[in-house]
């Protein structure tokens, strides 16, 4: 387990000599940061982040059986931590590329590019959401909910609301992932900037910025009041700590990844974390946990991305980078085709998550189906994910015919598109 | 060849799964003369205890309950029928012998914070033995930080132990349409916590009529305007309620259910 470290950051191993070659390149451009070499797509991050859009999709759909399957049943995390992550990876290897190659003015111009993109598709998205909430607002009076009715107030003053959510500051519940990315990306070119100069006191920034979050409580507000249910101050800890991993940082902890101490630690943690949340879902087993660590523990804060939390994705992230090797051939499979694809249009295959969430809720709101159809509803969303992300690629490859050799650093998608 | 066995795996499957909801649909047709709100036993289990709730109906005194809740609490124009009466009833029908007052305070639009002010003098005012406070909907609704929201319950809590009552915790409703627009979980959790932090007993609502949901006694995506559906869940949310706060007070029958 020489290699831990390079499936991640590192250069594919066949290619030894072109390798020294792009990375002296690189490191005569920027002594401080090493960037890995273009050309192949790392597979690996396109399969988690197509898998943390699939749980993503089905964690917004109301609970049924598939929910069993996503992975906040089975720890701390979620599929936000690995989403956040994989797109501070891949965009800091994209536009950071970008950076050492054309100058920070170019790589700032095409970021916003992408925010702007980003943007649109989220403001998209609340369109959806406005045409779903007034037809609930219209057709649903029942006397039991005359209380839960009045969340459509803001149909009311539809002048402000429409504004406020063009401000990011209106969002409707699971529409809070866009506009988190689309901070994060704002901040992009700064972090790149710091990055270029010293990557490791980036990092220790970041951090810095996230325990005062936490000490003073630091948070952007909402529309009509409330505050933002992902904090940006706190996640950027998360898209940050991928960027650094990406320009180098993964590698330089290659050592630690690979000791036997670190993958025990990690174990034991998964499995104490997966202990706990047991109890939740098994409220009779509650007994078992003491009262003490309840109340140290007790809430696990979703909004400022809580430590507990982040070390949960840390170790799983730490296990991947283990077992599963860069050259897995399992990547070339057939099977996890789907979810590369989905993985690699990322931007896209979300709002249509996020759009077949809310389509899979009005379904099952008109038709009472029970459990199956619950399930039928989960698994065609998925299809249509994975024929659409197909449809995507099949565009992309026919239109790039032309001009095939535009190379991985235009392209968006590996820039972390998606939230 | 490959195709078709795969034609007739969908097939199948499809079958199945359109046999399923069938199945699922016939069960609450039949009509039942009362509706069957059966709780899991864990959902009304609580760690916690009502000493004053306990002394009171052994000592044979009054009980006093004030419900201090939001518009979930009740049902417009049906006071009669909504969970404080039914709870009323069921509690008459445990203790024949005893007097159970109580009486419904209704903040229909105050969040957390705003109705821990006012507990200590509603406390002072009406002297209840149990104070069952019922919370989160408003403040789910108005997205107002969970720390906040978990700070308030808190401060109330102590406030209404410090007057010398009992509480027990009600969290929100379970409302599946508005599901993609109110986000429930923090406010859950963060009930919860405070329950835990101050061995409060919490009646997990939304919990208990996920199940109802699930289990098809009641249709809680109904889109009827009338008050039946409203009616049923209220009165069986009394009786469970009832059910909760005898168990929690370690006090006689009904405690083997």
């Amino acid at each position: 387990m020489s290699s831990i470290a390079d499936p991640i950051a590192g250069p594919p191993v066949a290619d030894a000599n072109a390798d020294t070659e792009v990375k002296a390149k690189a490191v005569a451009a920027a002594p401080a940061i090493t960037l890995p070499v273009t050309g192949e797509r790392e597979l690996r991050l396109d399969l988690f982040r197509g898998l943390a859009l699939w749980l993503i999709f089905i964690d917004h759909l109301p609970t049924n059986l598939l929910t069993w399957l996503t992975i906040r049943n089975y720890g701390f995390s979620d599929a936000t931590e690995i989403f956040i992550f994989i797109s501070g990876y891949t965009a800091a290897f994209v536009y950071g590329r970008a950076m050492l190659e054309g100058g920070f003015v170019i790589a700032t111009a095409r970021i916003l590019r992408r925010v702007w993109q980003i943007y649109v598709a989220h403001v998209f998205l609340f369109t959806i959401f406005l045409a779903e909430i007034s037809y609930v607002a219209t057709s649903f009076e029942n006397p039991l909910y005359s209380e839960e009715m009045g969340i459509m107030d803001f149909l009311k003053q539809p002048d402000v609301t429409i504004v406020q959510a063009l401000l990011l500051r209106f969002r409707p519940v699971n529409m809070d992932v866009l506009p988190l990315y689309i901070v994060l990306m704002l901040f992009l070119p700064l972090i790149l900037w710091l990055m270029k100069w010293k990557p490791d006191v980036t990092l220790g920034l970041s951090v810095l910025l996230y325990a005062l979050t936490w000490q003073f409580d630091l948070y952007l507000s909402a529309y009509p009041n409330g505050f933002w249910a992902f904090n940006p101050f706190a996640w950027q800890l998360l898209f940050v700590f991928g960027a650094w991993c990406a320009l180098g940082g993964a590698r330089r902890m290659s050592r630690i990844l690979s000791s036997n101490i670190t993958m025990w630690i990690c174990i034991a943690y998964l499995v104490a974390a997966f202990f706990v949340t047991l109890t939740w879902y098994v409220p009779q087993l509650g007994h078992i946990m003491p009262k003490v660590i309840e109340q140290w523990m007790y809430p696990i804060n979703k909004t400022d991305l809580d430590v507990l939390r982040f070390a949960h994705f840390l170790a799983l992230a730490a296990l991947t980078v283990r077992f599963l090797p860069r050259d897995w051939p399992g990547l070339k499979s057939r099977w996890l085709r789907p979810l590369i694809l989905c993985g690699q249009h990322s931007l896209e295959i979300f709002c249509l998550g996020v759009f077949l969430a809310f389509a899979g809720h009005f379904v099952l709101a008109e038709v009472s189906g029970g459990a199956a159809l619950h399930a039928l509803i989960s698994v065609c969303g998925i299809l249509i994910m994975c024929g659409m992300a197909w449809i995507i690629s099949w565009y992309k490859h026919s239109a790039d015919k032309g001009a095939s050799k535009k190379g991985a650093a235009g392209n968006a998608d590996l820039a972390g598109g998606g939230a | 060849m490959k195709s078709a066995r795969t034609m007739l795996g969908l097939m199948l499957l499809a079958a199945c799964l359109a046999a399923a909801p069938a199945r699922a649909g016939d069960s609450p047709e039949q009509p039942a003369p009362a509706p069957p709100c059966d709780v899991p036993a864990y959902l009304l289990a609580s760690e916690s205890s009502l000493p004053k709730v306990t002394d009171a109906v052994k000592a044979n005194q009054p009980l006093n309950v004030l419900v201090v809740g939001s518009r979930s609490s009740t049902i417009p124009g049906n006071e009669a029928s909504a969970y404080p009466a039914t709870l009323q009833a069921a509690l008459k029908e445990a203790f024949p012998a005893a007097t159970i007052d109580l009486s419904v305070e209704l903040q229909g639009k105050s969040t957390a914070e705003e109705t821990a002010g006012t507990l200590v003098k509603l406390v002072e005012a009406k002297k209840p033995t149990l104070v069952i406070w019922q919370t989160g909907t408003v403040d789910a609704m108005r997205a107002v930080d969970p720390d906040d929201f978990r700070t308030a319950i808190n401060d109330g809590v102590v406030a209404l132990r410090g007057a010398g009552a009992d509480v027990v915790l009600v969290n929100l409703q379970y409302s599946p349409r508005t599901e993609t627009m109110i986000s429930a979980p923090p406010y859950l959790d963060n009930i919860k916590v405070v329950a835990q932090q101050h061995d409060v007993p919490l009646f997990d609502r939304f919990a208990i009529m996920k199940q109802w949901s699930d289990a098809g006694y009641f249709d809680l995506f109904s889109t009827s305007h009338g008050v039946d559906l409203a009616k049923k869940v209220h009165a069986c949310l009394g009786r469970a309620l009832a059910k909760f706060v005898i168990d929690a007070a370690h006090l006689g029958p009904v405690q083997q259910n």
